[in-house]
C-alpha cells in the first residue's frame, strides 16, 4: 500500500515537471518568435517592405543600420529557404518566390510591398497586387 | 506575290503596291511573335504549379519563424 502510494505521487511529480517543462518550452518559443523591435517599427513605418522575391527590401535611402538589419534578416531568410526547399525538393529560387507571395500577402495595411512591375506600394485593406503565378 | 513581279514592270506607282505586299510580308513575319510569349507562359504555368505544391509549406515556414518574417 505505501509503496503504491509512492510510486503514485512519483508519477504525478512526473506529469507536473512535464507540464512545467511545455510550459516553458512553450513561452521561450513565443519569444523567440517575436519580431525585433526595430524590425516591426522599420515595418510599420514603411522603411522595409517585403520584395516579390522573397527577402526585405528597404524602400527609402537605406542608413547603414537598417541595411545591416535588413541583410541579417535576409541571410536568415535564404538559410531558412535553402533548408526547406531541399526538403521540398525544390529549388532555393522557387521557394523564395512562393514565401515572397505569402509574405506580401500577409502584409497589413501601412506596410510596403513590392508590385509586380517592381513599384513600391503601401498595403491597404485591400488585397495587395501580386504575380500571377501566386496561389 | 507572282502579280507583284508583273506589276514592277508596268510602273513605278505601282512600287507602292509592292511596298504594301512588303509590309505585309512583314505582317506574316510578325506571326512568329505568338509563338514566343507561348512558351514564356508555360514556363509561367510549370512555376505556378510549383508555387502551389510548394505554398501550403511555405506558409508553415513563415510562422516557424515569425521573427524574420
Amino acid at each position: 500500500m505505501e509503496n503504491m502510494m509512492t510510486s503514485n505521487s512519483i508519477r504525478k511529480l512526473a506529469m507536473g515537471g512535464a507540464a512545467v517543462l511545455l510550459a516553458v518550452g512553450g513561452l521561450s518559443t513565443a519569444v523567440m518568435a517575436q519580431r525585433d523591435p526595430a524590425y516591426d517599427a522599420a515595418r510599420s513605418s514603411g522603411q522595409v517592405g517585403e520584395k516579390m522575391d522573397g527577402y526585405l527590401g528597404i524602400v527609402g535611402t537605406p542608413s547603414e543600420t537598417l541595411q545591416r538589419m535588413v541583410n541579417d534578416i535576409n541571410i536568415k531568410r535564404r538559410a531558412v529557404y535553402a533548408e526547406k526547399a531541399k526538403a521540398a525538393n525544390a529549388t532555393l529560387e522557387e521557394y523564395a518566390l512562393t514565401a515572397g507571395c505569402l509574405a506580401i500577402a500577409r502584409t497589413v495595411p501601412g506596410e510596403k510591398y513590392q508590385a509586380p512591375d517592381g513599384t513600391w506600394q503601401t498595403r491597404t485593406s485591400a488585397a495587395p497586387m501580386r504575380d500571377a503565378r501566386c496561389p | 506575290m507572282r502579280g507583284g513581279g508583273r506589276r514592277m514592270r508596268v510602273g513605278t506607282g505601282r512600287t507602292l503596291v509592292l511596298l504594301a505586299g512588303c509590309i505585309a510580308m512583314a505582317g506574316c513575319i510578325n506571326v512568329n511573335a505568338p509563338s514566343e510569349p507561348i512558351v514564356i507562359e508555360l514556363n509561367i504555368n510549370i512555376r505556378q504549379e510549383v508555387i502551389y505544391r510548394l505554398a501550403a509549406d511555405a506558409g508553415n515556414t513563415i510562422e516557424e519563424n515569425a521573427d524574420i518574417f
